[in-house]
């Protein structure tokens, strides 16, 4: 679904990603995990075309990313959080974005499950912060795009329509399209996610299906697997202090693209 | 519909509802027709309403602007991640700023003078004041857009954009009459005439000059003022210049756009 | 009734009873102007049917004689000579095209010349493409009104004056038409004039000029567009009122120009659209009451040299500079004007602000002395400046200052 190649990115002198290389199955959640800091949001931008990455290449659904962005209508985006002018109804964002997109095969049901119906006429700088994460939470659905990238999707949202979200990301699974999603809850992704690719410090430590990291980490959950991998990966670093090059600390991991496509 | 035109209007029906913009059109609106009502004729109500529009109106579109597009930023990626061109997205937002704050400019100075039309003020000048005024909207809404595009830090924006409006409006011409006292020996025409052109509010100033005080213009000795303001060529160099200053900052700020990272 | 009786015979002995009419052009009697002249006696009419006459310089020598056009006949100096000379007192021209004198270094060549005689009147003619237009030469009393006079020379030194007196005391220049001449009027030792109700626009140079003229009124005429606009010099007794001075753009160009004139009422004249509106140098005695100034770049320039003149009941609006002058001393008083500027309160409402107005703008010095700084005009800083000054006034003038401006434009 989505194959980087060797992204890198620097902002000043931080080098943000290096070396990124990953592929995203189609029909799959992947979880995208990492502590803060460690590009995840980078990396969706990336994806996104928000931000371009110094080097390699980038394809979605076998298109090459490009400036004029037609690529995008393949993404279904939801960011950390919507700020939505506040001046618009919630009606005037929904038909902007379904204009913005002409032709596209449009799903109403997370509009009708989260009733945009009955706040269509509020303004959104009146919404809670929960309202308006459902109204950004149907502006990524709106369409049937063949992946959709979530970034904290269930941020701000009451238990219920939580719920609501996540069983929409399974239907979206079983329809056979593809879900990047982050989220620092693991016990959620535990339940979405067939596979994980892990983050830090701008390299991919891990790439794989979530069974085959908890059978290299040993751990009995998602999060104690990654809670494992942020620890080596700072002892690590300690370790490296006052040597040339980093330790490799997880031999496991190949420096070659670990996808799984 | 097109990208441009679909983005402009979520911007037109935003900022059209903005309690800020509001309260900008009815200030103009309040102070033109108060000038009016306290016996102001026409001509006066213009001098008046132009120590506005070279002082208030900058101010407003800068800060204004740079805030607005600050606040925009999380909407403008959540725009940018649609599959549409960044291009197309770029014109639509400026727009969606810039216009409804010339708009507001344009319905709060104006209706007065359709209002009070018999007041004695002639159409040129209406006309150079109401365009000086639009056209400083649109150049300074594209000023404060590439500053917010410049530097992400919004503290530092504000400050840029309100440096560049003490710097535009006043620093500058006081250091222009400085130039104009220490070099009063040297033939000075041509280059202060090229450092009212380097200063979108002296081009603004400089236009309705043309349209009032022509007759003042036209006591100084120079052959180049004469030939300049004499006809309507000075007004069209003013108007020129003045959309030049729209293109120039547009430009940058939207090549700013097309290249950097959100 | 005897005696009327008496006085009328004594009269018809001095013009003959019976005049009669000479025509001349297409059925009449004459083929030439010119000759039909040689046979008018005293009182005759010379009346000329429409056509073109090219003939040498018509001259009228029979006193008494009526030239008149009948259908506008075209009097042609074909570029080489003077059109018609008046050379006898009480003669009356009208209805006649004078036309095309040609330019010359040499002679000065007029339309209509009335040379050294009385009492003519030069009435309802057109005159076109004339070096000068009327020239009233050493002729006194006569009047010249209703002509239409206008001139294509594009440079001074090509044209002539449209109305010009020399030596021509007691004449009454009224309602006449003139446009693009040097001077369009032109008054010089000619004392006890009335000019009233004349057009002069487009003047190469002034509109109105006139020097060595004492005791002359102008009244009701529209000066616009003229060159330099409009010069009084060296005169004495002057009245000039209800004038319209416009438009007269230039670094030395005054809506009205007064330069050594001693006594004077300068009252109920509007000045409009002038780089300069009234301009006072080395006069005295003048008072300017009543008039407009208006979207002028300065309304009045008082120099220092001028004395004891005074500015009442005027209106100030729209003026890119009031009052300048170029000394801080002045003799000039300003009492009792209207200044749309003026931001002063009347809290006893008699009609006259509480704080005195102060006209001479801090910006209005600095023009003087760097010009280029005009650029600056209307600029927010110069309003800051200016309003420093006004609060505490250090370089502008403390004596030119209106202790009773009023609170309403007089009407």
């Amino acid at each position: 679904m989505i194959t980087l190649d060797t992204i890198r990115k620097r902002f000043g002198a931080l080098d943000v990603l290096q070396d990124v290389s990953l592929a995203v199955r189609t029909g799959a959640v992947t979880a995208l995990v990492g502590p803060n800091g460690s590009g995840k949001t980078t990396l969706i931008k990336i994806v996104l075309g928000l931000t371009r990455a110094d080097h390699g290449t980038l394809h979605v659904d076998g298109q090459p990313a490009d400036d004029a962005g037609a690529y995008r209508r393949a993404i279904g985006y939801m960011p950390q959080a919507a700020h939505f002018p506040a001046n618009l109804r919630v009606g005037d964002v929904l038909d902007l974005v379904t204009q913005l997109r002409p032709g596209e095969a449009v799903d109403d049901e997370l509009a009708r499950a989260y009733d945009m119906d009955g706040i269509r006429d509020k303004f959104v700088g009146t919404l809670s912060g929960g309202t308006r994460q459902k109204v950004n939470a149907v502006v990524a659905f709106m369409f049937r795009p063949s992946l959709l990238i979530l970034d904290e999707p269930t941020a701000g949202l009451d238990p219920l329509s939580a719920n609501v979200l996540k069983e929409k990301i399974r239907a979206v699974r079983r329809e056979g399209r593809s879900v990047l999603i982050t989220s620092h809850i693991m016990t959620e992704l535990e339940t979405l996610a067939d596979d994980v690719a892990f983050l830090c410090d701008g390299r991919l430590r891990f790439a794989g299906p979530v069974a085959e990291l908890l059978s290299h980490t040993g751990g009995r959950s998602l999060e104690d697997a990654i809670a494992g991998l942020m620890r080596s990966d700072r002892a690590g670093r300690r370790a490296a202090v006052g040597t040339a090059e980093p330790v490799p600390v997880l031999p496991w991991l190949s420096p070659e693209p670990t996808g799984v496509a | 519909m097109n990208v441009v035109s679909l983005v402009l209007q979520a911007g037109l029906r935003d900022l059209s509802r903005n309690r800020w913009i509001v309260a900008y059109t009815l200030s103009f609106l309040g102070i033109a027709e108060g000038l009016f009502w306290f016996g102001g004729t026409g001509p006066q109500v213009l001098l008046s309403l132009l120590n506005l529009v070279l002082l208030v109106l900058p101010l407003v579109a800068l800060v204004f602007g740079t805030i607005h597009v600050y606040a925009s930023r999380e909407f403008v990626e959540l725009l940018l991640a649609q599959p549409v061109p960044r291009r197309e997205l770029f014109a639509g937002l400026y727009l969606g700023l810039a216009l409804p704050l010339a708009g507001a400019f344009l319905v709060g100075a104006g209706i007065p003078f359709i209002v009070h039309a018999r007041d004695g003020a002639t159409l040129g000048g209406v006309a150079a004041l109401l365009g000086a005024g639009v056209g400083l909207s649109l150049a300074f809404a594209a000023v404060a857009t590439w500053i917010a595009l410049f530097t992400d830090d919004r503290l530092k924006g504000v400050g840029l954009a309100l440096g560049a409006w003490l710097a535009s409006a006043v620093i500058y011409d006081g250091l222009v009459l400085g130039a104009a006292a220490a070099f009063g020996n040297y033939p000075l025409e041509r280059p202060l005439l090229g450092l009212m052109l380097a200063n979108p509010v002296d081009v603004a100033r400089v236009l309705v000059l043309t349209q009032l005080d022509v007759s003042a213009l036209m006591g100084y000795t120079g052959a180049l003022f004469e030939r300049t303001f004499g006809t309507a060529l000075g007004t069209g160099i003013a108007a020129a210049a003045l959309v030049t200053w729209c293109v120039i900052p547009l430009g940058l700020a939207g090549r700013r756009f097309l290249r950097r990272d959100f | 009734m005897r005696r009327a009786l008496v006085a009328a015979f004594a009269l018809g002995a001095a013009q003959p009873a019976f005049a009669a009419d000479l025509t001349v052009g297409a059925g009449g009697r004459f083929a030439t102007i010119s000759a039909a002249l040689e046979a008018a006696r005293p009182g005759d009419r010379v009346l000329v049917r429409a056509g073109t006459y090219r003939e040498p310089t018509l001259v009228i020598r029979t006193a008494g004689v009526t030239l008149e056009g009948q259908g506008w006949p075209v009097l042609d100096g074909q570029g080489v000579r003077e059109v018609l000379v008046i050379a006898a007192d009480d003669v009356t021209v009208r209805g006649i095209v004078a036309t095309n004198t040609g330019i010359s270094n040499l002679e000065d060549r007029a339309g209509i010349r009335a040379r050294e005689v009385r009492n003519c009147l030069i009435e309802h003619n057109r005159l076109r493409k004339n070096l000068w237009g009327i020239y009233l030469q050493r002729s006194a009393d006569c009047t010249v009104r209703d002509n239409d006079i206008e001139a294509e020379g594009v440079r001074q030194t090509e044209s002539g004056n449209g109305i010009h007196l020399w030596y021509s005391p007691g004449a009454r220049v009224e309602n006449n038409r003139v446009r693009g001449h040097r001077d369009g009027i032109y008054f010089e030792f000619s004392s006890h004039g009335l000019t009233r109700g004349n057009m002069s626009e487009r003047s190469q140079r002034y509109g109105l000029h006139f020097m060595f003229s004492d005791s002359c009124a102008y009244l009701e005429n529209t000066f616009r567009d003229n060159n330099s606009g409009v010069a009084v010099m060296y005169s004495r007794g002057v009245v000039i009122a209800r004038n319209r001075f416009e438009r007269s753009w230039g670094s030395a160009a005054y809506g009205l120009l007064l330069k050594d004139i001693n006594g004077g009422e300068i009252t109920d004249n509007v000045f409009e659209r002038n780089s300069t509106g009234i301009f006072i140098e080395g006069s005295s005695r003048l008072q300017v009451r009543g008039n407009q100034f208006t979207q002028n770049g300065w309304a009045a320039k008082v120099l220092a040299d001028a004395d004891e003149n005074s500015f009442s009941g005027n209106r100030f609006s729209g003026n890119a500079f009031d009052v300048t002058t170029n000394s801080r001393s002045s003799n000039t008083t300003f009492d009792g004007n209207w200044w749309d500027e003026y931001a002063g309160y009347d809290l006893d409402r008699d009609g006259v602000g509480d704080t005195a107005f102060h006209p001479v703008r801090l910006f209005a010095l600095v023009v003087e002395q760097h010009p280029a700084a005009l650029l600056l005009l209307r600029s927010p800083l110069v309003s800051i400046l200016d309003a420093a000054e006004r609060v505490l006034p250090v370089l502008t003038p403390e004596a030119l200052v209106d202790r009773r401006p009023l609170m309403r434009p007089p009407r």
